[in-house]
């Protein structure tokens, strides 16, 4: 006796592929109307304008590294925006070549991360059961230990270099990208485009690259972004108990721990290094939330 | 569950810090000590077995309660790091109960008055709040109340006066994520059909809020409360060492700074366990909040 | 006091979004009389849950906004009352069952509390005495009392909207508007709900306005029928009226589309089209677009209100004399 009346729903059924590109396009659109996520993405060009041209700007070697102890502690002048530290080396200099190894450390330990992690999460979410089982729960140990405490211990145990620094807090955030491509993979894998690409024999290899990866790229991306955030405080926090890379390349996290001494006579050794920390972070944040915003806007009133 | 991720965390963390170069042997003994004298340490402390000879003989031992010697005071690494305990935990549970006092009630206000000014100023100092490392936050706290107003310590334990600023510096950071979690999560439940069918009822809008929202907004602010106490003890570390806080975070960085890794071990594994411990509380608070978890377990 | 106890005249309520203004109700008149069950139908997206929520002044703020227009209830306008005067009568007078009961009960708070709740705010109980009469409601709607201390995760989807049903008519409202409150259940425990709803309805004399898009319900349950389209009323009947001589050329496009089993067909006519969009509704009569008679007048005209016979009216320019079907109708 019950009799529909609404009319077949037949105009979602335009063409896949063109959904696909403009989706990307549609994410831009979006992400262009948040300003506070334009704010962030903009003093991250020229965070990385200032890495990438970090030596055009001061000379490393010169101006970085060199000592001269005469012109130590000075305060910010017109020769030295941010001021000299204890060496009497240039703040500013040491800031930007400082922000080479911080944007380096986050982005290839994000990679390291993401290289891991999502593959464990993606065998894990895709086999399930008995791999499933056993790729989480060790995940589940690694979360146990806080992340800097493991950091710290595999830099103690390797030894304080750059390239340990980045393993270390590559390998400290591996569980958080597993999860999470896991979760998106579970929630790809039962729907019904994958089952009619099993049903025409795609293999394993190809409806993880095709389907399953492009699905679980949004989260991905977000959690990437916020994890640049995380992994360059990491990389400060390390450095400032002594676990960063070595001196005399700066770091800001060095740089802040040696301002600790002269807190009293020259307070801004420490207050600069440490804004551009805050800066940094805060443009990823804002980036990464905006990001957020733009790929899930289930979530946007 | 407690226990396999306890035996799974030593291990993990064991094999580490395994890998340690420098041989311990040559540590205690010193650089120019004679070779025989070295070797016969190292066949009495078991360095010459197998690794995994050596980690469980180190499981069972830690089971026992003893982590081996520090390789530096030579007093067992256990009531080292126990004993350094205390203050830690005083400074972690201050910091986190700081952070809920201010985060909950704010992101609740927040929430209920959506892009209004108080939210928007709320938003962009909880933003400043997770993009601050907590030891510069430190520093400038010192420079600013101890340095400059000279009003409070500037470290050591020496009373409430000396809790208060690294409390802040540790529970800033903390505060901020959960402001900015009930925010979310209190956005989140007030557009849910239960909440317009208490509207329904005439329930007033105060009562919505603090009877119908709050309570399911809580539970994933929960989770997240658990989850950052790891955040906590790890901050800890740094925190610690800002202030000179005589707890479990300093001993290790000065045990890592002396290449003492007993210590660094014990003291990783502790804060794991003790994390590990909150979090299984969490999970009985969990059920207790919602009833759809505690019916499993019934 | 009038006979009507509801009458919502030129009601408009606008979605403000980022992507547009999205005309949700335009114009809309109803009216319904005490004890009567009013059908409301039309497709996803005609403005039935808007309208309900207009009369409870429900509708979520931001984005939406009731723009101009009257609901009086029981003589007075709804629209000019305070927040205040409009919670007690929110649950009391007029209450509401929503379409998914599966997300329309508190999970954290027991059955029983959620129906005592109402029965505490309005009508003066202790918090005993309340729960008391929510044991009574739960047995009313057929789940043992000793229930009341259950979760809703305890309750199977055609209990949970018992337990709706119960919080709904709790505080013996005279005015229900269920919003398609069987669509979420299974064909055989919507029967029994609907049955229930029925009884209910006449023990009490409630008034009742049922939203629905299934016209096999709306035959078995309603006295009057409202068809909605765009926002508006463009046809409004008796029950009898609408099912024997159906006026509008969409309301006959829904009879249309449904199997008869004493009519062989050769095939069902579906509408032709889809629900316009309403950030940018066609000018002239919002159904030109769809409609098989539609001349280029109807791209100009808006139609008003065309009495058939005493309470049969129709929105449509055939009626107005100013076009001819194509077809007799």
């Amino acid at each position: 006796m019950s009799s529909s009346v609404t009319t077949e729903k037949d105009t979602n059924l335009k063409s896949q592929a063109g959904k696909k590109r403009s989706q990307w396009g549609e994410v831009w659109r979006r992400l262009k109307k948040n300003h506070m996520a334009m704010i962030g993405l903009i003093i991250m060009i020229i965070l990385i304008l200032l890495a990438v041209f970090a030596n055009q700007i001061a000379d490393y070697e010169e101006v970085a590294i060199k000592q001269n102890t005469a012109n130590r502690l000075q305060g910010p002048s017109r020769e030295n925006w941010l001021g000299t530290d204890n060496f009497g080396r240039d703040i500013f200099a040491r800031i930007i070549h400082g922000g080479r190894i911080s944007l380096m450390v986050g982005v290839v330990a994000v990679g390291i991360a993401v290289l891991i992690g999502g593959t464990l999460g993606a065998i894990a979410g895709f086999y399930g059961g008995r791999v499933d089982n056993l790729i989480m729960r060790a995940m589940d140990i690694f979360l146990a230990i806080p992340s800097i405490l493991l950091a710290i211990a595999i830099v103690t145990a390797l030894g304080a270099n750059l390239f340990n620094l980045m393993l270390a807090i590559g390998i400290s955030s591996i569980p958080g990208y597993a999860r999470i491509v896991r979760a998106s993979v579970l929630t790809v894998k039962d729907q019904e485009f994958i089952e009619a690409a099993r049903a025409i024999g795609a293999s394993d290899f190809r409806i993880i690259t095709k389907h399953i990866i492009p699905n679980a790229l949004a989260p991905v991306i977000v959690q990437g972004t916020l994890g640049v955030a995380t992994a360059i405080l990491s990389t400060a926090g390390l450095s400032f108990i002594g676990l960063g890379v070595p001196k005399p390349r700066p770091e800001w996290g060095s740089m802040l721990s040696d301002g600790r001494t002269y807190l009293w006579e020259a307070s801004h050794i420490t207050t600069f290094p440490g804004l551009a920390i805050v800066i940094t972070i805060l443009a990823l944040n804002l980036l990464g939330d905006g990001l957020r915003d733009a790929l899930d806007p289930r979530l946007k009133q | 569950m407690l226990i396999p991720v306890i035996i799974g965390v030593t291990f993990i963390v064991y094999s580490i810090m395994f890998f340690t170069p420098g041989d311990p042997a040559l540590i205690i003994l010193g650089e120019n000590a004679p070779e025989e004298q070295v070797e016969k340490l190292r066949e009495e402390m078991g360095l010459n077995d197998p690794f995994i000879i050596q980690y469980l003989r180190f499981l069972k031992n830690a089971l026992k309660g003893d982590f081996g010697r520090s390789y530096s005071t030579r007093k067992p690494v256990f009531n080292e790091v126990f004993s350094r305990f205390p203050a830690t935990l005083k400074l972690s549970t201050a910091g986190l109960l700081l952070a809920v006092a201010i985060g909950i009630p704010i992101g609740i206000i927040s929430a209920t008055r959506q892009y209004s000014l108080l939210d928007s100023i709320t938003m962009v100092l909880a933003l400043l709040g997770v993009s601050m490392p907590n030891f510069w936050l430190g520093l400038m706290l010192i420079l600013l109340f101890s340095v400059r107003l000279g009003l409070l310590p500037s470290g050591g334990d020496v009373g409430f006066a000396s809790l208060i600023l690294p409390a802040i510096t540790l529970g800033t950071g903390v505060a901020a994520i959960i402001t900015r979690m009930t925010r979310s999560s209190m956005l989140e439940v007030i557009r849910q059909d239960y909440i317009r069918t208490a509207r329904a009822k005439g329930v007033a809008e105060r009562r919505v809020i603090n009877k119908h929202a709050l309570k399911n907004a809580l539970i994933p602010v929960v989770t997240v409360i658990g989850l950052q106490f790891g955040y906590l003890l790890g901050g800890a570390v740094l925190t610690e060492t800002v202030f000179s806080w005589p707890g479990v975070g300093r001993l290790m960085v000065e045990a890592i700074k002396q290449k003492d890794t007993p210590v660094v071990l014990a003291s990783v594994i502790f804060m794991s366990v003790v994390f590990s411990i909150v979090n299984l509380l969490v999970d009985i608070l969990y059920a207790f909040l919602d009833p759809r978890i505690k019916s499993q377990y019934r | 006091m009038s006979d009507n106890i509801l009458e919502i005249k030129d009601l408009v309520v606008h979605y403000i979004t980022d992507e547009g203004v999205v005309e949700a109700v335009n114009g809309l008149n109803m009216t319904l009389k005490r004890g009567e069950t009013l059908g409301l139908v039309g497709e996803t997206g005609a403005g039935k849950t808007t309208t309900a929520l207009s009369i409870l002044r429900l509708v979520p703020n931001p984005p939406g906004k009731i723009i101009s227009g009257e609901i009086h209830f029981d003589g007075e306008n709804l629209l000019e009352l305070s927040e205040e005067e409009m919670r007690s009568i929110r649950g009391n007078k007029i209450s509401m069952i929503f379409q998914d009961p599966m997300t329309s009960l508190n999970p954290v708070m027991t059955v029983g509390e959620q129906i005592a709740e109402g029965i505490e705010i309005h009508q003066g109980l202790s918090t005993d005495e309340a729960m008391e009469k929510a044991h009574e409601m739960l047995e009313l709607v057929g789940i043992p009392r000793e229930r009341a201390i259950d979760y809703p995760h305890q309750f199977s989807g055609g209990m949970k909207q018992r337990v709706v049903i119960a919080i709904a008519l709790a505080c013996n409202p005279s005015l229900l508007i269920a919003d398609e409150p069987t669509t979420a259940l299974d064909v055989t425990i919507q029967a029994q709900v609907l049955e229930l709803m029925r009884n209910l309805r006449e023990e009490f004399n409630t008034a009742m306005i049922l939203i629905t898009h299934d016209l096999g319900i709306v035959a078995e349950t309603c006295d009057k029928v409202a068809v909605m389209y765009a926002g508006e009323v463009i046809e409004y009947a008796t029950l009898e009226q609408l099912f024997e001589n159906p006026k509008h050329p969409y309301t006959i496009g829904l009879f249309g589309s449904i199997p008869s089993l004493e009519h062989d067909v050769e095939r069902l006519k579906p509408i032709k089209g889809l629900m316009p969009d309403p950030t940018n509704l066609p000018s002239g009569c919002p159904f030109h677009p769809r409609c098989s008679h539609a001349q280029d007048i109807c791209k100009e005209r808006k139609p008003i209100v065309t009495n058939i016979e005493e309470g049969h009216m129709v929105k449509c320019l055939i009626y107005e004399g100013v076009i001819e079907a194509k077809e007799v109708l």
